[in-house]
C-alpha cells in the first residue's frame, strides 16, 4: 500500500512490550505487533463462538440471538459448552481482545515517544466490561450473574438486575455514572461546536483561532478552560463515566442487597436528626 | 506525592462508599429464571438470620379431643366456634391468650369480664368474635393465597394485642401542598404518620388506600410495545410502583420473585408467586372491607388512626419481611378448630339471631369476591372491577 511521505519517518523499530522484532512490522496502514496478531486472534475466536451460539440456538434472528452464561448452580467452575461453557470461552475470548487491542496501543505509543493516555482511557471501558463479567460474579461466587451475549437478550438482564433492587435510580454511584456520561456528551457537543465555529467558517471568512474561542466562553460564562485543558477535563469526564459504571454495578449485590431506595436510610439515620 | 495522595483519597472514597452500604460478600443467590435472564434472589445470610430468627412460629396448644359436648351447648352466647367440642374450644381461648393478650395481660379477662364469660361488653369481645370469623374465612376461602399453610391469629399478631405492621389512612405531614401543584404524597421522607415512606423511596407514601381499600386499577402497562390506546399516567405508575415496593418490602423479595421485568404484565413469563399475589392483593382488599372496616365504631377511640379509621391489613401484616409468613411453616395445621366450621353432628338451633345473621353476612360477602376461578387470573385482572366505592389516590394524601 502506498505510504504518505511523510509516514516513513514515524514508522519506527522498537517499542514493542512482547516479541521483540518479531511481530514489529506494519500489515498496509496497520501496526501489528504481538498484540495485534493476539486481539485479532481473540475477535475471531470470538465471534465464531457466538456464530457457533447462535447456529445452535433456536433462532438466527440477529436481535434475539443469546449466548447465556451457565446457571448459578455451577458457581465459579467451568459449566458444558451448551450450557454456559460458550459463555465461558467468548468471555475470555473478548477480555483477551480488548487487553490485546490496549497493550498494542501501549506499543504504538512507545513507539513514537507519547504518553499512554490512549490506552488508559480504553481502560476505564475495559474494566467495566471486566466488572460486569468477571469481578462482580466472582464476588457473587458464579459466573451465571454476569450478562448474557445477545441484544435482547442483554437488554432484558440489565432490567431485571436493576429491579433485583427495585429501583436502580437510587443507587447512589448510577446516579454519579449517569452524571458524567451526560456531561460528558454535553462536553463533548460544546468542545465540537466552539472549535468548528473557529476553524471552520463559511466561505470567504477568515479561521478563527483559540483567542476567539476562549473569548467566546469568557464572555459566555466568565470563564474558559483553554485549549489544554478543555482535553483534560474531556478525559475525566469519559473516564469517570466507565470507572463509576463498574462501582455502581459492583456494589450491587456484593455489598447491597436490597432495594436501593433504602439505601439512603443513612441520611434518615444521621445523628443530627435521628 | 501527589499520586499518593490522589490514590489515597481515591481509596478512602471507595471505602466508605463501601462502608455505607453496610453490606458484603458472601451473598447468597437463587436463581428464578432461565439463565442469564437477571431473575435472582440475592439474599445476606447475616440479615437473613435476624429475619428467620424474628419469624419463629408462635406457640401452639397441645391438641384437644374433638369428641364430648359442643361449647355451645355448654357455654353460654358461642356464636363462631359453634361446632367445636369444649377441649377443642378452651385449646382456642388459650391459644388466643398466647397469642394475642398483651404480655401484662396475658389471662382471659383482656377479653372477658371474668364475671360473665358470655358478656359482650368488652371491644376485645367483640373484636376476637369476628377476628375468629375472619380467621375461618381465610383458612377455607382464601386457599387461592393461603393454600393449605393457612392463618391463625398469631401469623398477625404475633403474642401482641395489636399486630405489629397494621396501616391508618395517613394524613400527611400538612406540606403536601407546597408552593408547586399538588405532591401526590410524595417526595417526604417522613409522612404525617411519622413513619418513613415506603421503602424511603419518594414513591406515593399510601398505596393502601386506593389499592389494598380501595380498587383502583393496579395495572398501567400497554399491552403493546408502542402505545396504542394505553390512557394509564406516569402519577398511575408510581402508585403502582409504591404498591409494587410495598409487598418486595414485606415479603423480602425483589421484583423478579414474581415477575420478568421484560413483561410485567406477561403471565406467561412470570413466575407462579406472582398470580398467589393477585389473590393476596383481593385478600387483603376484602378482609379491610368486610372485617376491619365495619369494625371501625366497634374500637375505642385510642385505637383508631389520626382520622379515626380503624387499623388495616396490607401485606406486611401477615407477612413480616418473610416471602412466606413463618418462612412457610404452618401453624394453622395443628388447629383444625381455626380452619373453618365443621359439619355439625346435628342442626344448631338458629336462636343466637344476631350471631347467625353476621356468619351468613360474611360468608356471602366473602364468597363471590374471594375466589375468582383459579385458572383465570389473566382474565379476572384485565376485566374491570365493579366495586362502586374507590379510594382515589389523590384522596389519600
Amino acid at each position: 500500500m502506498a505510504m504518505l511521505n511523510f509516514e516513513r519517518k514515524y514508522r519506527v523499530r522498537g517499542g514493542t512490550l512482547i516479541g521483540g522484532d518479531l511481530f514489529d512490522y506494519w500489515i498496509g496502514p496497520f501496526y501489528v505487533g504481538f498484540f495485534g496478531l493476539l486481539s485479532a486472534f481473540f475477535a475471531v475466536a470470538g465471534t465464531l463462538l457466538l456464530v457457533y451460539g447462535a447456529a445452535i440456538g433456536p433462532t438466527w434472528n440477529l436481535w434475539q440471538i443469546n449466548i447465556a452464561p451457565p446457571d448459578l448452580s455451577y458457581g465459579l467452575g467451568p459449566a458444558p459448552l451448551h450450557e454456559g461453557g460458550l459463555w465461558q470461552l467468548v468471555t475470555i475470548c473478548a477480555l483477551g481482545a480488548f487487553t490485546s487491542w490496549a497493550l498494542r496501543e501501549v506499543e504504538i505509543c512507545r513507539k513514537l515517544g507519547m504518553g499512554i493516555h490512549v490506552p488508559v482511557a480504553f481502560g476505564s471501558a475495559i474494566l467495566a466490561y471486566a466488572t460486569l463479567q468477571v469481578v462482580r460474579p466472582v464476588l457473587l461466587g458464579a459466573w451465571g450473574h454476569a450478562f448474557p451475549y445477545g441484544i435482547y437478550s442483554h437488554l432484558d438482564w440489565v432490567s431485571n438486575i436493576a429491579y433485583q433492587y427495585l429501583h436502580f435510580h437510587y443507587n447512589p454511584a448510577h446516579m454519579v455514572a449517569v452524571t458524567f456520561f451526560f456531561t460528558t456528551v454535553l462536553a463533548l457537543a460544546l468542545h465540537g461546536s466552539l472549535v468548528l465555529s473557529a476553524l471552520n467558517p463559511p466561505k470567504g471568512e477568515v479561521v478563527k483561532g483559540a483567542e476567539h474561542e476562549n473569548t467566546f466562553f469568557r464572555d459566555n460564562i466568565g470563564y474558559s478552560i483553554g485549549t489544554l485543558g478543555i482535553h483534560r477535563f474531556g478525559l475525566l469526564l469519559a473516564v469517570n463515566a466507565g470507572v463509576w459504571s463498574a462501582i455502581c454495578i459492583v456494589v450491587s449485590g456484593p455489598f447491597w442487597t436490597r432495594s436501593w431506595t433504602d439505601w439512603w436510610a443513612w441520611w434518615l439515620n444521621l445523628p443530627i436528626w435521628s | 506525592m501527589r499520586n499518593i495522595i490522589r490514590n489515597g483519597a481515591a481509596l478512602i472514597a471507595a471505602i466508605g462508599l463501601l462502608t455505607a452500604c453496610g453490606e458484603r460478600p458472601p451473598i447468597k443467590t437463587e436463581q428464578l429464571g432461565y439463565r442469564g435472564t437477571g431473575m435472582e434472589q440475592n439474599v445476606n445470610p447475616r440479615i437473613m438470620a435476624e429475619l428467620v430468627a424474628a419469624n419463629q412460629a408462635g406457640p401452639v396448644q397441645p391438641a384437644a379431643d374433638g369428641s364430648g359436648p359442643l361449647a355451645s351447648e355448654v357455654y353460654q352466647n358461642v356464636q363462631v366456634l359453634k361446632d367445636l367440642s369444649v377441649g377443642e374450644f378452651t385449646r382456642v381461648m388459650l391459644s388466643m391468650v398466647d397469642w394475642v393478650a398483651p404480655a401484662d395481660e396475658k389471662n382471659c379477662t383482656y377479653c372477658h369480664n371474668n364475671e360473665n364469660y358470655a358478656d359482650e361488653s368488652k371491644y376485645q369481645y367483640q373484636v376476637a368474635r369476628r377476628m375468629l370469623q375472619m380467621t375461618r374465612d381465610i383458612n377455607s376461602n382464601w386457599k387461592s393465597h393461603v393454600a393449605a399453610t393457612g392463618v391463625t391469629c398469631h401469623t398477625c399478631h404475633r403474642g401482641q394485642p395489636v399486630p405489629p405492621y397494621v396501616w391508618y389512612v395517613d394524613p400527611g405531614s400538612g406540606r403536601e401542598n407546597a408552593f408547586v401543584g399538588t405532591r401526590a404524597g410524595q417526595n417526604s421522607a417522613v409522612t404525617g404518620l411519622g413513619i418513613t415512606t415506603i421503602g424511603h423511596s419518594s414513591l406515593p407514601y399510601d398505596p393502601y388506600s386506593p389499592f389494598l381499600l380501595g380498587d383502583m386499577p393496579i395495572r398501567v402497562n400497554g399491552p403493546t410495545a408502542l402505545p396504542t390506546g394505553n390512557r394509564s399516567s406516569i402519577q398511575q405508575a408510581e402508585w403502582t410502583y409504591s404498591l409494587m415496593v410495598h409487598m418486595s418490602d414485606s415479603l423480602g423479595v425483589n421484583c423478579t420473585y414474581c415477575h420478568n421485568s421484560r413483561a410485567w404484565a406477561s403471565w406467561e413469563e412470570s413466575r407462579p408467586q406472582r398470580s398467589t399475589a393477585w389473590y393476596g392483593i383481593r385478600m387483603a382488599r376484602a378482609l379491610n372491607n368486610e372485617y376491619m372496616v365495619p369494625l371501625t365504631d366497634t374500637f375505642p377511640q385510642h385505637r383508631l388512626g389520626p382520622t379515626g379509621d380503624v387499623a388495616k391489613v396490607n401485606c406486611q401484616t401477615c407477612h413480616q419481611g418473610a416471602n412466606k409468613p413463618y418462612y412457610g411453616a404452618s401453624m394453622a395445621k395443628d388447629y383444625p378448630e381455626l380452619q373453618g366450621a365443621k359439619a355439625l353432628p346435628v342442626a344448631v338451633p338458629t336462636d343466637a339471631a344476631a350471631g347467625a345473621v353476621t356468619d351468613a353476612a360474611a360468608a356471602t360477602a366473602s364468597a363471590p369476591t374471594a375466589t375468582p376461578d383459579a385458572a383465570a387470573p389473566a382474565a379476572a385482572a384485565g376485566a374491570p372491577m365493579a366495586r362502586a366505592a374507590s379510594v382515589r389516590p389523590g384522596a389519600a394524601g
